[in-house]
């Protein structure tokens, strides 16, 4: 009998990258999404997997500035760019305005779905920060939610951006 | 003594009988009257049936309380989703 | 614009009862820090794979393993030889009455695949990338059979048979030969035949429905762990902790103390989380491998491996006299089961007329097994489908009788004492205020403009009670820790803790709820049956009860008087009836010395909760049908809903938009789509396609509340009705808009342009 087992390991890059603002490094295979990356080497499980293709908006992240389905990225394509997830949200112990409207206007029930939609409002905000609610349903036509029927998470978005915009 | 009303399926295997009285003071003591009564309902009586008592349900209740001139009814048990 | 009328409130000064605090738990939800199913990893874990069956319907001749056991890094493999083959026994699942002979066949395929997708057998690896590649090493020797996958043809005599063992029940005389046909039954009162005599119009329409599933945006996960004693910890997402050990322990031939069941937060559930699937396979693979197994479904494997709810097709007849009383109503369904029998048909048949005051009602249901997935609950199951059908007739009707719709359902409205059509009368219910509170808002009223339209649909879900526990617990420094045994998956931890606070007297930031595991408390039914707020809130009202007695024995021990003599008030104990001149000692300070005046203040309540009593609905929808796309949309919705009494406001008002929301998607959209093979063509979100944000508007509530005499605040479930008057309000409005009456759901553009077509040829000969 042959003693040896032969593993066959696929070949790993190594990825230095910022997630949150801090810097990041990891060892991915080419095939790992950004997604796997996130939750199965890094453990930030704040993003989650809905669909795997794209669909349901639950795995949201911002990439230089640009609101992606982290599982339609590859874990290298993250090499030397900037990554913000729902755990870099909050400001220390303070929530972010979306953050704290959802929890007033109770727009979560079950809350899988709600990193993805704070990360998209966030990404919204930053390039329009005065939306109408039509403005918010489209640019969020890319979050699934089965819990709310959207009604409270509009108004959230909406208050959050009064908020912001001071007013 | 309790009137019980059995309607569709439980009818038919209680051979056609709508209406049948029995003696019996709670739900248990009726349940086991009624599949004495008809050996045929017997077997569908642990399937899950709620009982209606004077318009009121209980389900998974042996010992809920059947007055002496009580209308009841054996109702599927429902469970929801 | 959301509104709550208060009726009935009695004399009670509700503190925190009825106000909306942010939710306890909210704040890890809002930062990604609350832990799902798949959030959990263990050291030493492996993932967990499931090879599934290509073919709709096939006897598996051979399962060979041993090239994938023989794989580096594989440590466990499993096939139905792993599982026992269980007798036929049935009990309560979900909505249906499950038989554990099916069940282990669910779970794992024995003699046959009898859907796409049917697990097969299971593998467990150091990486999903090991996994994967032992699921294409394993053979499997299919032998395709003929599959079928429509109800009606199912039914047919020679149509391809799944069990060889199925005679239908509740047939007379007794079937000679096996067919698809696991169940018929009956739900009769009074004599039809008399009462469509006496009818001066009557309508009957035929209705087809096809099966959409709960789409929650959590895939099944799980993780297990099993000991090399035998002893187990499972970590699932699940509507219902207790009836996981319950299903896994007799599964597996386990004592059920020894499988400890941990409720991961649930990413949706909505009845699909009420079975299991992986959590089995799980436990058996890490059992073998004697590591713990992780494993989830991928969004694939829940359509095509989990429940979906029942298509169906749907016949109707109402008759009424001219001035609007309806006299004789009847109804035939044919539910679809998938491949094992336990369709909601019996809840369907009980449900179709239950909003109305009949006489003359006859309701026969049939339950069909056909080559997809096992269905499984879905929010009010088997009650939207029927209720569809019956209020389009409702609606088809008044229109004939020149009546208002609203106006005709007040006609013939349930009201307390109505006797159902499954037997008993109904208490307090709020059908008639539901209706009245629609008519009167100011969505009823708005100007419809061209290819607009507008539709009202009723809604009745009986609501369940059953086995529930809660315990609370007095810490050391006054706050109290609540323990509940039913997940959380809409708010309830938050209407709970608000119940506890109202109940003690004391804030409700005090109240810091958890939900525990099978271990913690004593059994509780599954969340589901729009049952939490109603049973849990019984149980901690009790628990609270049983603390405030402690809490004045205690005072009354230190005060040296009689326990007579002890009120509580506003989270104060209160020396009263002059017994001794003191200030009132509240909760803190009593819990300060708690050790020395006897021990922990504890309350405890184990409770079979009885006496829910139904939720009733009416939802107005204004449509817009694009006469070019056939696409239609929804300009404006009202749901108005009976909650007896709403804890928290929000909450319930989620309830009603979230189900509102999938009437839209199952009204318009979502439906299966297999080719000829028996292969689902769209498993994904992309093409299975539920409602987005834009697709919807803002959905309007009103809260009635007749409160339930059975429940100590008066509670009612909420969660279920919401999804019942959809498709019918949408149906109605869609054929005041166009002039066309759709019978086959959904009605989705193609369908939709193809009818306005074919009307406009006919119109224009």
């Amino acid at each position: 009998m042959d003693g040896t087992r032969k593993f066959k390991v696929a070949t790993k890059h190594h990825v230095t990258t910022t997630i949150n603002g801090d810097p990041a490094e990891f060892l991915c295979t080419p095939e790992q999404t950004l997604l796997d990356v996130l939750r199965d080497v890094l453990y930030l499980t704040g993003s989650k997997e809905g669909c795997a293709s794209g669909d349901c908006g639950a795995c949201s992240v911002i990439l230089d500035g640009r609101l992606v389905c982290s599982c339609l990225v590859l874990g290298v394509e993250a090499e030397g760019r900037d990554v913000e997830t729902i755990e870099g949200m909050a400001n220390g112990d303070e929530l972010h305005p979306l953050q704290q409207k959802f929890l007033e206007h109770a727009a979560l029930q079950c809350g899988i779905c709600t990193p993805g939609f704070l990360v998209a409002a966030k990404a919204l905000l930053a390039r329009n920060p005065d939306p109408t609610e039509t403005e918010v349903r489209y640019w969020l036509a890319g979050n699934l939610c089965r819990c709310t029927g959207y009604d409270k998470i509009v108004r959230a978005v909406l208050d959050a951006a009064a908020e912001m915009r001071g007013n | 003594m309790a009137r019980v009303i059995l309607s569709g399926t439980l009818r038919d295997l209680a051979g056609g009988d709508a209406e049948v009285e029995l003696e019996a003071r709670d739900v248990r003591q009726l349940l086991r009257a009624l599949g004495e009564r008809y050996p045929e309902l017997a077997p569908h009586l642990e399937q899950g049936y709620a009982i209606a008592i004077d318009g009121e349900i209980f389900q998974d209740a042996w010992f809920a309380p059947i007055g002496p001139d009580s209308e009841v009814h054996l109702v599927p048990a429902i469970r929801g989703g | 614009m959301n509104d709550v009328t208060m009726k009935g409130l009695g004399e009670r000064m509700w503190k925190v009862v009825g106000t909306r605090p942010v939710r306890p738990d909210g704040v890890d939800k809002v930062t990604g820090r609350a832990k799902f199913g798949a959030d959990l990893n263990l050291p030493n874990m492996l993932i967990g794979k499931v090879l599934r069956s290509p073919h709709a319907h096939a006897r598996i001749k051979s399962i060979d393993t041993s090239k994938a056991q023989a794989l580096p890094g594989v440590k466990a493999v499993v096939t139905s030889a792993d599982f026992s083959d269980l007798p036929s026994e049935f009990i309560p699942a979900g909505e249906m009455m499950v038989n554990f002979r099916d069940m282990t066949r669910n779970v794992m395929a024995r003699e046959k695949a009898l859907y796409e997708g049917h697990a097969v057998a299971a593998v467990a690896a150091i990486s999903e990338a090991v996994a994967a590649q032992a699921l294409k090493l394993i053979e499997v020797e299919y032998e395709v059979l003929p599959h079928v996958m429509d109800v009606a043809q199912a039914m047919q005599p020679d149509a391809p048979l799944l069990h060889e063992s199925m005679y239908t029940i509740g047939m007379e005389p007794k079937p000679e030969k096996p067919s698809n046909v696991a169940k018929r039954v009956e739900f009769a009162l009074g004599d039809v035949a008399a009462g469509f005599a006496k009818a001066d119009v009557v309508i009957e329409r035929e209705f087809t429905t096809q099966p959409v599933h709960q789409g929650y945006i959590e895939p099944h996960a799980c993780v297990a762990s099993v000991s090399e004693d035998g002893q187990a910890e499972l970590w699932c997402s699940t509507q219902g902790q207790f009836i996981v050990r319950n299903f896994c322990a007799k599964l597996l031939g386990m004592e059920l103390s020894r499988l400890r069941v941990t409720a991961s937060e649930i990413g949706g559930g909505f009845g699909g989380k009420t079975v299991v699937y992986l959590e089995p396979l799980a436990l058996v693979l890490s059992r073998k491998a004697a590591q713990p197994v992780k494993m989830v479904m991928s969004r694939t494997e829940v359509f095509k491996a989990s429940g979906p709810t029942s298509g169906a097709r749907i016949w109707v007849k109402i008759g009424a006299t001219r001035d609007g009383r309806i006299t004789a109503a009847e109804a035939l369904l044919k539910y679809q089961a998938g491949a094992f029998q336990g369709s909601p048909v019996q809840p369907g048949c009980m449900c179709a007329f239950a909003p109305y005051d009949l006489e003359n009602v006859k309701v026969v249901g049939f339950d069909v097994v056909v080559n997809r997935p096992k269905v499984a609950a879905y929010r009010a199951p088997g009650g939207p489908i029927s209720e569809f059908a019956v209020e389009s007739v409702i609606d088809e009707l008044a229109g004939r009788l020149n009546l208002d719709p609203i106006e005709f359902r007040l006609k013939n409205a349930a009201k307390e004492g109505t006797k159902a059509a499954y037997g008993p009368k109904f208490g307090p219910i709020g059908l008639v205020q539901t209706l009245e509170a629609a008519r009167a808002h100011r969505n009823y009223g708005v100007p419809l403009k061209a290819n607009q339209g507008r539709g009202v649909a009723s809604g009745f879900w009986f609501n369940i009670g059953g086995e529930t526990c809660a315990a609370l617990n007095l810490t050391e420094d006054g706050s109290v820790t609540l323990v509940a045994g039913t997940p959380d998956i809409g708010g309830s931890r938050a209407s709970l803790a608000m119940m506890a606070a109202e109940e003690l007297g004391i804030a409700l930031d005090k109240v810091r709820p958890i939900i525990g595991d099978t271990s913690a408390l004593g059994y509780n039914f599954l969340t589901g049956g729009s049952r939490v707020t109603f049973s849990s809130g019984m149980a901690v009202i009790e628990a609270a009860r049983e603390m405030i007695r402690r809490l004045r024995e205690r005072a009354a021990k230190i005060w040296e008087i009689p326990l007579d003599s002890v009120a509580w008030e506003d989270g104060h104990a209160r020396a009263v009836g002059g017994a001794k001149q003191v200030a009132p000692m509240p909760l803190a300070e009593i819990a300060k010395t708690a050790g020395k005046t006897g021990g922990p203040i504890v309350g405890y309540a184990a409770i079979n909760a009885q006496g829910a009593g139904p939720s009733l609905a009416t939802h107005v929808v204004d449509v817009e049908v694009d006469p070019e796309t056939g696409k239609v949309t929804v300009l404006r919705y009202l749901a108005v809903q009976d909650a007896g009494r709403a804890v928290h406001p929000s909450y319930v008002e989620g309830q009603m938009q979230g189900g509102a929301v999938q009437g839209i998607g199952w009204a318009l959209n979502e439906e299966y789509i297999y080719d000829k093979n028996g292969r689902m063509e769209n498993p994904g979100f992309l093409d299975y396609r539920i409602p987005v944000c834009s697709d919807v508007p803002m959905i309007d509530t009103v809260i009635v509340e007749v409160p339930n005499p059975r429940h100590p605040y008066g509670v009612r479930g909420v969660g279920e009705t919401p999804i019942v008057p959809p498709m019918g309000a949408i149906a109605n409005a869609v054929a005041n808009a166009t002039g066309i009456r759709f019978t086959d759901l959904p009605m989705s553009p193609p369908r939709v342009l193809k009818a306005i077509d074919e009307k406009h040829a006919a119109t224009s000969k």
